[in-house]
């Protein structure tokens, strides 16, 4: 019987910073990257995972690429989509509905100038009866006030929350890919004197606005014994959604990613002590002490101890978003594909100059306003 | 203020909470069956499942949870800086809502706020908040 346990083969970008590419074009260049990659052609998939790209995104991504998938998911999950579409296209391929699925992503946003700071919020919503005329930026707002919260319940420092925005820079600096990279070092002092936008969060806490595209290509363990690299394990996966708005989330220093964690550590019969490389969604600063807390990596509240005295940058002793994240190597609106990529990177010695040794890796996607949460594990090669 | 500020219009399910706000009342969902209070208003209740739960007159006394001062406004109804924050009231739901004060450094999490309105163009009124014992 073939073995149709669901393993990763195939990772790519498409060209990333400023393009001045369509969306379809970014996307269409990182699948066929993401392919190549793996060894594989599109006449070969029959899954499609695509959103954000146009209001049918699954449809308009199978219809630009010129094939007629039997299987497609766009399901809008913010940045955490793609972690969703891992755990849908595994589901899906374990269950024979498909072989390969090819989950891709594409945005312009900044070539465009797409991106609005008070955000899009849909109007026949309640948020925008009851959220949207108070001023509210979107997502910051939502992402300051967890920050304040934390500061408040647990004596985290801006000092604290600008050492993410450090690190994530001296690991861009090793990631030539990335939008920072060549850009020098960040001190805490440069996070804390740029300018303030929705406070405690200052322009250095946010995440950098750029264009850019990935793609993940996920097949069955049997299909990737004829292909050319080894095949990345799927070892566990969670998902969690917990609010839509801001006056409806349930904590707001403790989002759902406590939820899709503890899924993901089941299915994979690990938990946070076995994680060897772990990469967060780092919209701001703040979004990565909640999801290491969250994801047990420290105790609640004890997210800020974490990530000081460069625990958490390159030659520290946790390896975390090492390819400079959504802060310094690119955010095209949804970065969520970009941690598959590069955990995948990292997990077959691909990584160059910022290679940290990992035989495991988590990657936990966050969407919207701390709304959506998708957890991943990965293994290396057996 | 040069422009309005953006926002959609009432529906059939939140017209009773827009409606009190054009007397100065501030009204929200309270089950009959179960007793639980939820905001923003919906078509059912969302701890029991009873229908169209009514609206009651609640006492605009509430706690601020968090909030953040807006230094870039998203719109030009907006002049920064401003605070938004979300309250919980003394009955329980919780509000995205502005603050009003001249002070916005003094702004605290667990700071007590009460109920004030800001009148709209229509007649309506947004609830808003502004710190205990301020005049």
């Amino acid at each position: 019987m073939a073995d149709r346990t669901p393993v990763i083969v195939g990772v790519a970008e498409s060209d990333l910073g400023v393009t001045d590419l369509t969306a379809l074009e970014l996307q269409a260049q990182a699948g066929l990257r993401a392919l190549d990659d793996a060894g594989l052609r599109l006449q070969d998939v029959d899954g499609i995972a695509a959103t954000g790209v146009s209001r049918f995104s699954a449809t308009q991504t199978a219809e630009y690429l010129g094939i007629t998938p039997s299987w497609i998911d766009a399901t809008m999950a913010g940045g955490s989509s793609f972690e969703l579409f891992v755990a849908h296209a595994s589901d899906a391929i374990r269950a024979g509905r498909c072989d390969t699925v090819l989950i891709s992503y594409g945005s312009n946003q900044r070539s465009a100038k797409l991106r609005s700071l008070g955000g899009v919020i849909d109007p026949q919503t309640p948020q925008a009866q009851f959220e949207l005329p108070y001023g509210p930026l979107a997502p910051l707002s939502l992402y300051a006030m967890a920050a304040q919260r934390h500061m408040h319940e647990f004596g985290t420092t801006p000092e604290q929350l600008a050492s993410v925005a450090v690190a994530a820079r001296e690991w861009a600096l090793l990631n030539p890919k990335a939008f920072r990279y060549g850009s020098g070092p960040l001190t805490i002092d440069d996070v804390l004197s740029s300018p303030m936008v929705s406070s405690p969060l200052h322009a250095a806490d946010c995440c950098l606005v750029t264009d850019g595209g990935g793609a993940v290509v996920v097949t069955t363990r049997e299909r990737a014994r004829d292909l050319p690299r080894g095949a990345i394990e799927i070892l566990g996966y969670g998902e969690a959604s917990t609010n839509n708005g801001m006056m409806t989330i349930p904590d707001l220093t403790w989002p759902g990613a406590h939820l899709s964690g503890a899924a993901a550590y089941a299915a994979a019969g690990l938990g946070p002590s076995d994680i060897d490389l772990i990469e967060v969604y780092d919209s701001f600063t703040i979004t990565v002490l909640l999801q290491l807390e969250g994801l047990g990596f420290c105790a609640r509240g004890e997210g800020g101890a974490f990530v000081e005295d460069g625990r958490i940058a390159p030659g520290g002793s946790v390896a975390l978003n090492t390819s400079g994240g959504g802060l310094s190597y690119c955010h095209p609106g949804m970065y969520g594909i970009f941690l598959l990529i590069e955990a995948v990177r990292q997990l077959r010695g691909e990584a160059g100059e910022r290679q940290v040794e990992a035989e495991t890796a988590l990657c936990h996607g966050t969407g919207g306003l701390l709304s959506t949460h998708g957890t991943v594990i990965l293994g290396a090669s057996r | 203020m040069t422009e309005p500020r953006p926002i959609s219009p009432p529906d059939r399910v939140t017209a009773p909470f827009w409606d009190a706000t054009r007397e100065r009342r501030f009204v929200i969902q309270r089950c009959d069956a179960c007793d639980a209070y939820q905001q923003y208003p919906r078509s059912f209740c969302i701890s029991c499942e009873a229908n169209e739960p009514p609206f009651v007159e609640v006492s605009g006394r509430a706690t601020i949870i968090s909030f953040s001062i807006v230094h870039r406004a998203p719109h030009p109804a907006f002049t920064a800086p401003y605070a938004v924050a979300l309250v919980r009231l003394d009955e329980g739901p919780v509000l995205l809502t502005n603050i009003v004060t001249d002070d916005l450094d003094a702004l605290r999490c667990e700071q007590r706020v009460t109920l004030t309105w800001e009148a709209l163009d229509d007649g309506r009124a947004l609830p808003m908040f502004t710190p205990e014992g301020k005049p």
